[in-house]
């Protein structure tokens, strides 16, 4: 065998494209001196090939001869590492062995789909760099701007090695652990050098069982229960017992989230009786809901924050392909229609010196948390239609990245159930040493070593063998070739196999799981979460064409194991049994924990507003701040037109570039139903209320939804809680009081919450002048809605469209400029978040609604982060014209009338209170609407204009109309484009 | 005859294969669907089809380039299927990745006289992934496809579609063919390379789409089956009630037309 490399690079002439995006990210994260990159994209081919050979595979399938030149020669040749000059210095990078490579693979596969078969294929990139002085400098940019160290190696030079590794294979050793005799130092021990993340507790818990039994467990039945009982899996800690206490007094749950969340829909649900149109609701890997008379819809959102911080690519990647999974393990499996995705970050324009030791520049996680969700989106076929993206520095440590997707399910396939002596079926990807503890590591802490320590709980997805792998199991549901489904998420095998198994009992033969490659232990076989897989009940008598099917399309099918009337979860590598537990001490056995939470209301401090500001610059300001500014730059990078059912797109308007407040899509093609997904978060809020920012979130992702035209009646919510470290009563305290908004929300508005996902302990810690510290996320609560059209024809954007049509503001604005963005960019402190006067809002969302449908309403936009000011200018601009309105029609509650004139005049343009549209109505309907709105605050404001200004006017008591502001709307478009408008 | 039947290859990773189906459906054809490899298995499995359409995506994940794996395939394993296919006065239509697979197979343009490729689809210009909506015009061509069609606007949603020929001799003759059959354009169609967003990824003289010598094989980055409908436009809530259906819908009943004449 010969190990061959082929390098390609732009042809003479061409632009280097990946070499002047090396020059610029450089410069992005301080570099000073002007370098030089040039750049090659090559393959490692190890096979039996002549020189013909591999010069035809370089010239037909490797290189574009158009555009590109090669050399192809054999590792260590010369040709290889000629450098563009001598100044130059050469970098190799490539992935680790093992780390999943999507091209190598291609690769592989066309070469012996040709009948020239190679043994291994590897891909790498080359860097040739001029101006970096030393092999420090080298060595840092290698590091922090070319590989990452979690899945990829680099070398200074040409590639040396003379083989592609390939693994080894192991001897099987049955491995047990002593824990029966085992101190409580000792357990813990256990416990943290087995990466388990279980508490003492728990690991006491363990040792009696095993002490009852009578010997030690093996290392695959203390690795199963770890997973099973981990956090991130079982969810303890909220659907635990906790001792709560406030200002209210004190408050005993033994399941917190049943008690709140799970409690408000259980509650809406009684009240809707017939009218009930939940279907699948908190027990299955995705909601569900009625959609028309053929097809349900469900929805999931999942976090995927760790694994993001260290490698954001890969871990945003395996992000979204984890929760298409949910969605197609959910019910018999249901069609990924949507995507949605939100993420934190701390500000990209940070310099290196204000980094915390162990963490990547924001910038970078930015980019490569953008690029991994877009490089997996669009090749699913799944169009990414809603998300947000929100800046505070205590993301700096952890990112949090919220990956959601929709699916459309025939109402008879929304539920499964195993049936003894079905086949444990596993399609899709093979399982290798990746993601091995991604449970157990998801669930722990980040500190500065977490980069370090944890590589192996990172992966590269490769999202066409999820494709490959969706395609067979929608066809196989539909011919009914199983009894369920399930992903294969965190804690691999074990946990979709051992949930599946919950009820029945199961045995598995770990041996036959294809592996990527040799050496896997069985343990590392059973908890590996490698990519792409799904895990079926298939009864015996659909193997073969079930088999046969997946076969047709290129995906592996094999049955690992069956599930068995036993009760228990027994696993067998080469026929002896490596591990033997009871499903019920797995799934009931763990101990239950009292958590206690306090929570103590802030003392409010009004925010002072005595003093004025420039209007127009502080709207400039606003417009301009990372939270509110453009997101066109990771927006386009989304295919959100995929299936061909977009109605109504991100970004709208006469040049397309306004900021929707929902995206609407018709699921099936033939019909003019369709869906309407949003989104509300706001941690500022919560930094002072979390019950408030729980409300104010479902008002934000409802209105959000109606605003485009979604019927009140039919939003259902889904909760993601991402918190700091909720052993500290406080932290919990506040996500408790949290929760309890959102029940006390979700009944008023009749919103049912239908799934959730929460991420606990985003905390990072390191030392700095011997001192540790520790950074704390806010308490994030990202609430998404899923609302429903009756025909899309009805939906309206948030772009102005008419001259001489009249603006109206529905809902009153209230003295709350807590958390505000004003605040934000003014820098004054203080103020009461929003409120939520629910009954009330209620009745704007069906009066709004109604009048969509009614056909009276031309454009309609939410108001939230900026108040007015910035709504309004945002409708202007994104339909190129101006407007006029006046301050004095405002309608506004008593602790707004009764402020000073400036104090009145900035909380009417800048209050963030809940529950407000901004309107345009064509005079002809003004009667219509008014009337349709004589239950509800309403001010008519002013009208469109035939203008490029946003003129702000007030009459003062008693005397005529006075200019206060004008804000130029071409400027105010730039300041809004510009801080994410990268290359 | 009855409704042209529609033969569409559905290849690992290809995404837009439904959607596709439907825009043919409603203009009157009998589309299909088939995976790659019943065609591989059986090269002239399409003989009874009157049009192979290739839809968008990303097969094989774009992998080492787009198009690339499908058109290696489709030259070894059914060129001469394929070539027998187009000279039986039928068409073949290529949108997005079908259209990179196309090119990189020859289906579409001659390769020189040393059998090397004449021009590909490189990376756009921002070497991004990029979802936009753009305006396109029909430069005076025998495509059939794009019969009546003066302009039209449609989404391009890819990260490999600037048209790159080898020289600018190629290009003129090209031009000369009517081959440049389709191209990005703001108030008028030029053949200097307009700026982005205009011609989105720097296609030479703004080329988005072009058709072989016959006129009867045609590819094109944007996607005509993502207009096929009003409420598909970006802007559809500014013109209510201003058209009935979506510009790309031309395309595919172009080609029903093509049979029934």
């Amino acid at each position: 065998m010969t190990l061959w490399e082929v390098d390609i690079k732009p042809r003479v002439g061409a632009v280097d494209r990946a070499g002047l995006r090396v020059e610029a990210e450089f410069h992005d994260l301080g570099g000073q001196q002007p370098i030089q990159v040039r750049t090659a994209r090559g393959f490692l081919v190890q096979g039996d090939f002549d020189q013909a050979g591999i010069r035809e595979l370089a010239d037909s399938i490797l290189a574009d001869a158009v555009v590109e030149s090669w050399t192809a020669a054999q590792v260590g040749d010369d040709s290889l590492a000629e450098s563009p000059g001598p100044e130059f210095r050469l970098i190799t990078v490539m992935p680790k062995p093992g780390v999943t490579d999507p091209v190598a693979l291609s690769v592989l596969d066309t070469l012996s789909r040709f009948g020239t078969p190679a043994e291994a294929v590897c891909t790498l990139r080359k860097y040739w760099i001029a101006g970096l002085g030393d092999d420090e400098a080298l060595r840092q940019v290698a590091t922090k701007l070319l590989a990452n160290e979690s899945i990829e190696q680099w070398i200074l030079g040409p590639v040396a090695q003379d083989h592609i590794s390939l693994g080894t294979p192991s001897a099987f050793v049955k491995r047990t652990v002593p824990i029966r005799e085992a101190s409580e130092a000792e357990l813990m021990e256990i416990s943290k050098s087995w990466q388990l993340s279980l508490t003492l507790v728990e690991m006491r818990t363990i040792q009696a069982r095993f002490q009852g039994l009578d010997r030690d467990p093996t290392d695959i039945e203390l690795e199963t229960i770890a997973q099973t009982w981990s956090e991130h899996c079982s969810h303890k800690t909220l659907a635990g017992r906790i001792a709560y206490r406030d200002e209210r007094g004190e408050r005993h749950f033994d399941n917190m989230l049943r008690e709140t969340i799970f409690a408000a829909t259980v509650q809406i649900r009684r009240e809707l009786g017939d009218q009930d149109w939940c279907v699948s609701v908190f027990k299955d890997n995705a909601g569900i809901v009625k959609f028309d008379e053929q097809n349900h819809v469900c929805f999931k959102v999942e976090t995927h924050n760790r694994p993001s911080a260290i490698e954001p690519y890969g871990g945003a990647n395996t992000g979204i392909g984890g929760v298409i999974r949910d969605t197609l393990g959910t019910g018999l499996g249901a069609k990924p229609i949507c995507n949605t995705d939100v993420f934190c970050f701390a500000p990209p324009d940070l310099t290196a010196d204000q980094l915390p030791p162990g963490v990547l520049h924001p910038r970078r996680i930015m980019k490569g948390v953008v690029s991994g969700v877009r490089d997996y989106g669009n090749r699913m076929g799944i169009p990414t239609v809603n998300g947000a993206v929100y800046f505070d520095r205590r993301y700096i440590g952890n990112p949090l990245v919220f990956c959601g997707n929709v699916g459309l399910i025939p109402v008879d396939k929304a539920s499964k159930e195993v049936q003894p002596g079905d086949l444990i079926v596993s399609i899709g990807g093979r399982t290798g040493r990746d993601g091995i503890h991604g449970a157990t590591f998801s669930s722990a802490e980040l500190t500065s070593e977490s980069e370090r320590l944890s590589g192996g709980a990172v992966q590269i997805g490769n999202a066409i063998t999820e494709k490959m792998a969706m395609d067979v199991l929608l066809a196989a549901r539909d011919r009914g070739l199983y009894n369920a489904v399930t992903d294969c998420g965190a804690g691999g095998f074990s946990s979709a196999v051992g949930e599946m198994g919950e009820n029945i009992g199961a045995e598995v033969w770990l041996e036959r799981a294809p592996l990527k490659y040799e050496g896997l232990t069985y343990t590392e076989i059973w908890i590996s979460e490698a990519q792409e897989r799904m895990v079926f009940a298939v009864p015996e008598k659909h193997w073969e064409e079930f088999e046969a099917l997946c076969r047709s399309e290129d995906v592996e099918a094999t049955a690992i194991g069956r599930f068995e009337p036993t009760g228990r979860l027994t696993l067998k590598y080469r026929d002896e049994v490596v591990g033997d537990l009871d499903m019920h001490f797995l799934h009931d056995g763990r101990p239950p924990v009292v958590r206690e939470a306090s929570y103590e209301p802030q003392a409010q401090v009004a925010m002072d507003l005595s003093e004025s500001v420039d209007v127009p610059n502080t709207v400039y300001e606003i417009l301009g701040s990372l939270n509110v500014a453009s997101k066109h730059w990771v927006i386009r990078q989304y295919d959100h037109e995929v299936l061909g059912g977009s109605v109504i797109k991100p970004l709208v308007g006469l040049q397309q570039d306004g900021p929707s407040d929902a995206a609407v899509i018709r699921p099936v093609l033939d019909s003019r139903r369709g869906l309407a997904v949003s989104c509300g978060m706001n941690p500022h809020y919560g930094d002072l209320d979390p019950e408030a920012m729980a409300a104010a979130a479902i008002d934000e992702a409802v209105r959000n939804c109606v605003a485009v035209g979604a019927d009140p009646d039919r939003i259902a919510i889904l909760d993601n809680f991402c918190w700091g470290y909720t052993d500290r009563p406080e932290t919990l305290g506040s996500l408790v009081r949290a929760a309890l908004g959102c029940q006390q929300t979700a009944i008023a508005l009749k919103t049912p919450f239908i799934s959730g996902k929460d991420s606990l302990n985003n905390e990072f810690s390191y030392v700095a002048d011997g001192e540790r510290k520790t950074i704390s996320i806010p308490s994030t609560l990202l609430i998404s809605a899923i609302g429903q059209v009756d025909s899309v024809d009805s939906c309206v954007t948030m772009d102005l469209k008419e001259v001489g049509s009249w603006i109206y503001q529905i809902g009153a604005t209230r003295l709350e400029m807590g958390g505000s963005h004003f605040g934000l960019v003014t820098g004054r402190q203080g103020g009461s978040p929003p409120t939520l006067q629910a009954a009330m809002a209620r009745r704007i969302f069906q009066r709004i609604h109604h009048a969509i449908t009614q056909g009276f309403v031309s454009s309609c936009h939410d108001m939230s982060e900026g108040g007015l000011a910035i709504a309004m200018t945002e409708m202007a601009f994104a339909g190129g014209l101006g407007a006029e309105i006046d301050l004095g029609q405002i309608p506004m509650c008593e602790t707004v009338t009764q402020l000073e004139p400036t104090a009145r005049r900035l909380a009417n343009l800048f209050a963030e209170s809940n529950s407000r549209f901004l309107v345009e109505v064509r005079p002809e309907h003004a009667n219509a609407f008014e009337q349709l709105m004589s239950d509800v605050p309403w001010g008519r404001l002013g009208k469109v204009a035939n203008s490029s200004h946003l003129r702000i006017n007030e009459a003062p008591a008693g005397g005529s109309s006075e200019t206060l502001a004008e804000i130029d709307l071409v400027t105010a478009k730039q300041r809004w484009l510009a801080p994410l408008d990268w290359n | 005859m009855g409704r042209p039947r529609v033969f569409i290859v559905r290849a690992p990773g290809t995404n837009c294969d439904m959607e596709t189906a439907y825009a043919f459906e409603k203009a009157g054809a009998a589309p299909e669907v088939f995976h790659l490899n019943r065609w591989l298995e059986s090269p002239h499995r399409a003989d009874d089809f009157q049009i192979i359409c290739f839809p968008g995506g990303f097969s094989f994940g774009d992998d080492v380039a787009a198009g690339r794996m499908v058109a290696a395939r489709m030259q070894r394993l059914l060129q001469d299927a394929l070539r027998s296919f187009v000279d039986q006065d039928r068409l073949v239509l290529g949108i997005c990745n079908g259209f990179q697979i196309l090119i990189k197979s020859g289906l579409l343009l001659k390769n020189d006289e040393e059998g090397r490729p004449v021009a590909t689809l490189d990376w756009n210009d921002h070497g991004r992934y990029e979802d936009r909506w753009v305006k396109t015009a029909a430069d005076r061509t025998h495509c059939v496809f794009l019969r009546g069609v003066e302009r039209m606007e449609l989404p391009i949603a890819h990260a490999e579609g600037k048209f790159a020929a080898v020289n600018q001799e190629t290009l003129n003759t090209l031009k000369a063919n009517g081959q440049l059959a389709l191209r990005y354009v703001d108030d008028r169609l030029t053949d200097e390379v307009l700026p982005f967003p205009v011609n989105p990824n720097g296609s030479m003289m703004n080329v988005a789409g072009v058709c072989d010598e016959t006129g009867r094989v045609f590819g094109l980055m944007p996607h005509p089956e993502r207009h096929i409908d009003v409420t598909h436009h970006p802007a559809w809530t500014r013109r209510r009630g201003h058209c009935e259906q979506g510009d790309g819908m031309v395309i595919f009943e172009n080609a029903v037309e093509y049979f029934e004449s």
